[in-house]
């Protein structure tokens, strides 16, 4: 299929129906509203679910009832909204169903403004509700990664039995660029040995957060956890852009990444030697190739629209003498490549 | 090579449509673009600005501080990127809205009156072809006929009985932005 200009917001609601996508659950919120408007149209023409609940807080626990059956099940929301959905994210995490959820981040903190943010860093990766548990988290820079990574997600949701969160600031659903539409999955019906499908003829099944007994408890626990070693093993991604002899490498993720690759191609016009590092997958964090490049490289510079939340998982990596430089902005700012360039500059005359 | 393109107006002068027609074109094309609005808590009569990338490479950010060319649609956008500009960029202006006067004289102002074209061509809400043909004559990053293309392939079915009175509006543009050159 030939590539065609897609509105960011409306590729990853068609993404979403192409992967078989059965029962969508929302609430609008600015940049993130015109993925459920999409769906609106596209899933009821298909014969599908669509319903716009009265709030963030009744769309995750519909889709939570809809995981519960075994079905492809999504919401999407932009920062404020995934705060209300922190709850239903953890029951969902308890009960080990699959979900896809998309955060179009703006700016924070409290209602902030509709602006392009990276400040939902923390919550997504690490506080996406209470209780030992992290959802996998795709972050993509381009139209075309966030057709491919929320087509891709609903597949890992089931493998692991998770959610998966693919997340992007409000430039990457607001932007238009061409992307290339995988093909659109039959939907054959088939529910998997656990989900909750009637129980004619057999025994009931059981999908529940509350385990009051310690012991089990625990154990639901160490399972959880040992899913999480698994997606950590298996589930790492980034991109790299003129790594090879850079002397300062700048780490960061989503519109981000991509601004920071311009920045770095005019870094080597003056003679800098500037890559760039891209996690793609921001949990798991790709440490370990991120350590192996810190061994290569004079400095790191991490570069977020935020105070600085994917630098704390940077420094992990790399070690507390690692020398790692910051640059940020918030509250809706997104710099520009002369910015970054400027601090990759500042950083360079340092060395 | 690489051009930036900034479309700026008010919500309502066709600003972003103007910009999704050269992107249109261009991806058509074969080039690689990006289409980027400046979004905010607007209403009808607010800002309205994008900004479009046409590369024959990879497209990194899909901001910029400094745009190649820019068509600004009234005097707010005027202001703004007549000092945004880069040295030698092109500065495509709506004269039927804009009184400010151009000062640089390292850029390449060509003045259209885009409202009073559209206008006399039977509607004012064409402005945006006029000034978008005007441009296409000033930075020719895709044929004319490629726009006219991307108006008839990507308009849907219900303003496809639009398309051919814009095309007559863009071609006259084009010629407007030609002859402002050559003067």
């Amino acid at each position: 299929m030939a590539k065609q200009l897609w509105k960011g917001n409306e590729a990853l609601a068609e993404a979403a129906v192409r992967a078989g996508l059965v029962a969508y659950f929302g609430y609008p919120i600015t940049p993130q509203t015109e993925l459920l408007e999409y769906l609106s149209g596209r899933m009821v023409r298909l014969g599908r679910a669509f319903l716009q609940a009265e709030s963030e807080l009744a769309a995750i626990n519909m889709v939570y009832g809809a995981a519960c059956t075994g079905v492809r099940t999504m919401t999407s929301s932009s920062s404020p909204g995934i705060s209300l959905m922190q709850e239903g994210l953890s029951y969902m995490a308890a009960s080990e169903v699959p979900v896809v959820l998309v955060d179009i981040m703006r700016g924070g903190p409290g209602l902030g403004n509709i602006q392009p943010s990276q400040a939902d860093y923390f919550q997504v990766t690490k506080t996406s509700g209470h209780g030992d548990f992290r959802p996998l988290v795709l972050a993509p820079a381009t139209v075309q990664e966030a057709v491919d990574l929320v087509y891709e997600a609903f597949d890992l949701a089931e493998q692991y039995r998770t959610i998966v969160i693919v997340v992007a600031d409000g430039n990457i659903g607001q932007m238009m660029e061409p992307a290339e539409m995988p093909p659109m999955r039959e939907i054959n019906g088939d529910r998997p040995h656990w989900a909750l499908v009637g129980a004619d003829g057999r025994d009931h099944r059981i999908i529940t957060s509350l385990e009051l007994g310690a012991e089990r408890l625990e154990a639901l626990n160490l399972r959880l956890q040992r899913k999480i070693a698994r997606v950590k093993r298996e589930q790492v991604r980034w991109k790299e852009d003129k790594t090879d002899d850079a002397e300062i490498l700048v780490v960061a993720f989503g519109t981000m990444g991509r601004i920071s690759t311009t920045a770095a191609e005019m870094a080597w016009e003056k003679g800098i030697r500037a890559g760039v590092f891209r996690p793609i997958s921001l949990f798991p964090f790709p440490a370990a190739r991120l350590e192996e490049l810190s061994q290569r490289v004079k400095r790191i510079l991490v570069v977020e629209m935020n105070a600085g939340q994917m630098l704390e998982d940077v420094k992990l990596a790399v070690g507390k003498d690692y020398p790692v430089e910051f640059y940020g902005r918030m509250g809706g700012i997104v710099p520009l490549p002369d910015d970054v360039l400027e601090a990759v500059e500042r950083v360079h005359t340092e060395l | 090579m690489q051009r930036s393109v900034v479309f700026s107006g008010f919500g309502g002068q066709g600003a972003l449509f103007a910009g999704q027609v050269l992107t249109y074109a261009a991806m058509d094309a074969g080039h690689h673009v990006t289409w980027i609005p400046s979004y905010g808590p607007e209403m009808r009569g607010g800002v309205a600005r994008c900004t479009v990338i046409v590369s024959d490479d990879e497209i990194g950010s899909p901001v910029v501080r400094h745009p190649d060319v820019a068509v600004v649609f009234n005097n707010p956008s005027m202001e703004k990127f007549q000092r945004e500009l880069r040295s030698g960029g092109k500065l495509i202006v709506n004269s039927s809205m804009v009184n400010v006067p151009v000062e640089r004289d390292d850029i390449t102002a060509i003045l259209v009156p885009g409202n009073q074209v559209a206008a006399e061509m039977g509607d004012v809400r064409m402005t945006n072809m006029v000034l978008l043909g005007a441009m296409l004559a000033a930075e020719p990053l895709v044929e004319l006929e490629a726009a006219e293309q991307a108006l008839r392939d990507h308009l849907p079915e219900r303003k496809q009985h639009l398309v051919e009175p814009n095309i007559v509006v863009l071609r006259r543009g084009f010629r407007n932005g030609t002859q402002e050159q050559n003067r």
